[in-house]
């Protein structure tokens, strides 16, 4: 019997499904019929199993971060980013702290001048402040670099930032009395001063 | 899948190189596969596989977002290793006649070579075996073999990776199942 000229083509196009209807009858029937080119078929088939069988190797280990660390380096400023990104919390955090600093230590910058809250009853001399005896000062007092001398009453809190507090014995003051002297100190006030304003505007609120 | 491939090679557009990393965890194995069967040998594979990467890397403002990334990646890693073979081409042809025989070629003599008794054949030499066969064939045709058969690619992407058209895929894949048939069956 003789084969049928494009056989071994029509298999080939078989194999890569590409065959038409008409061909794929005619390959069909043939290879029922012609052992020589069954066998044929039957090798081809074999081959491509074969390939395929070889198992799925995988890459060595390490493979990636060798390939890594041969990249060309990237710029610094992707991976200061990428760091942030990655750490919003940190980030926060830490912008936070920047900031508070920053508005803190401006702030006691700007305090070094003499200041006293202004009530009415206080006498002022060479940077003391003085509560003079039998007045009584309505509401808190708070001296800024300078001294306080309470011969008075002061129906409040008293603070004093960076100077001292001289409470006379006929002094008397019915809140209380706050002495502030170093940053971190100061920081620690300024801290609580916002937090209490803090509730009492919930307070005022409520 | 190629969402999130497309997600980081931007990120790696914008200079970030980890990203990176994710692309070449998702492609290792595939590259690495892809190489060792083109070129039959592991430490020029993870060499080759490793520069593909790199390349990839280098040349990632050069690649068409819209295209599919494995296609691209596939095409540096076969364009290298096809180089490789190419600079140390072997000294002999598989269609070339074995000198001082008659007509014999070096397919009658791989094909004496590989004779094994079915039953005694380990699975891991079959490997070894098949591996051989395949870096037996010529360059031309073990690439569009390895694509087809081990990466499992269309006849279409074939010819997008090797940028050669349809019809010549289609021709050298007839022409290396047929090595691969005289090579392959009497194994």
């Amino acid at each position: 019997m003789k084969c049928p000229d494009n056989i071994v083509l029509y298999m080939h196009e078989y194999l890569d499904e590409e065959i038409d209807e008409h061909d794929e009858q005619l390959l069909k029937k043939h290879l029922q019929t012609c052992p020589k080119c069954q066998s044929y078929f039957h090798e081809l088939e074999k081959a491509i199993a074969l390939v395929q069988s070889t198992s799925h190797i995988q890459a060595p280990s390490n493979f990636t971060e060798n390939v890594m660390a041969r990249l060309p380096k990237e710029k610094r400023r992707v991976s200061v980013n990428r760091w942030f990104r990655h750490h919003p919390l940190l980030t926060a955090a830490s912008l936070f702290i920047i900031l508070m600093t920053g508005s803190l230590f401006s702030t006691w910058n700007k305090d070094h001048e003499f200041s006293v809250t202004k009530q009415p009853n206080l006498v002022v001399h060479n940077n003391t402040v003085i509560v003079p005896e039998g007045e009584v000062i309505k509401g808190d007092l708070t001296v800024r670099n300078g001294d306080l001398q309470i011969e008075g009453k002061v129906e409040g809190d008293v603070t004093v930032i960076n100077g001292e507090n001289y409470l006379a014995s006929a002094g008397h003051v019915t809140g209380e009395i706050k002495e502030v002297n170093e940053v971190f100190e100061w920081i620690w006030y300024h801290v609580k001063k916002t937090s209490k304003e803090l509730v009492s505007v919930f307070r005022d609120k409520e | 899948m190629e969402a999130l491939i497309k997600k980081r090679i931007k990120q790696v557009l914008k200079g970030d190189q980890s990203a990176y990393g994710e692309i070449v965890e998702i492609y290792k194995d595939k590259v690495f596969q892809l190489c060792y069967r083109i070129l039959g040998n592991r430490h020029e594979a993870e060499d080759m596989a490793q520069e593909a990467f790199i390349r990839a890397y280098v040349n990632i403002s050069s690649f068409n977002i819209d295209l599919k990334f494995s296609t691209w990646l596939y095409r540096i890693a076969t364009n290298l290793c096809i180089d490789r073979i190419r600079k140390k081409k072997p000294d002999y042809y598989l269609d070339a006649e074995v000198s001082g025989t008659d007509g014999l070629t070096m397919y009658s003599q791989i094909a004496s070579d590989t004779i094994l008794p079915e039953d005694e054949i380990e699975s891991l030499e079959l490997q070894e075996t098949i591996q051989r066969e395949i870096t037996k064939l010529p360059e031309k045709y073990r690439s569009v073999i390895v694509l087809k058969y081990i990466e499992e690619l269309s006849l279409n992407e074939i010819s997008e990776i090797l940028d050669i058209p349809l019809g010549t895929v289609k021709t050298r894949i007839h022409r290396g199942r047929e090595a691969l048939r005289h090579q392959l069956r009497n194994v």
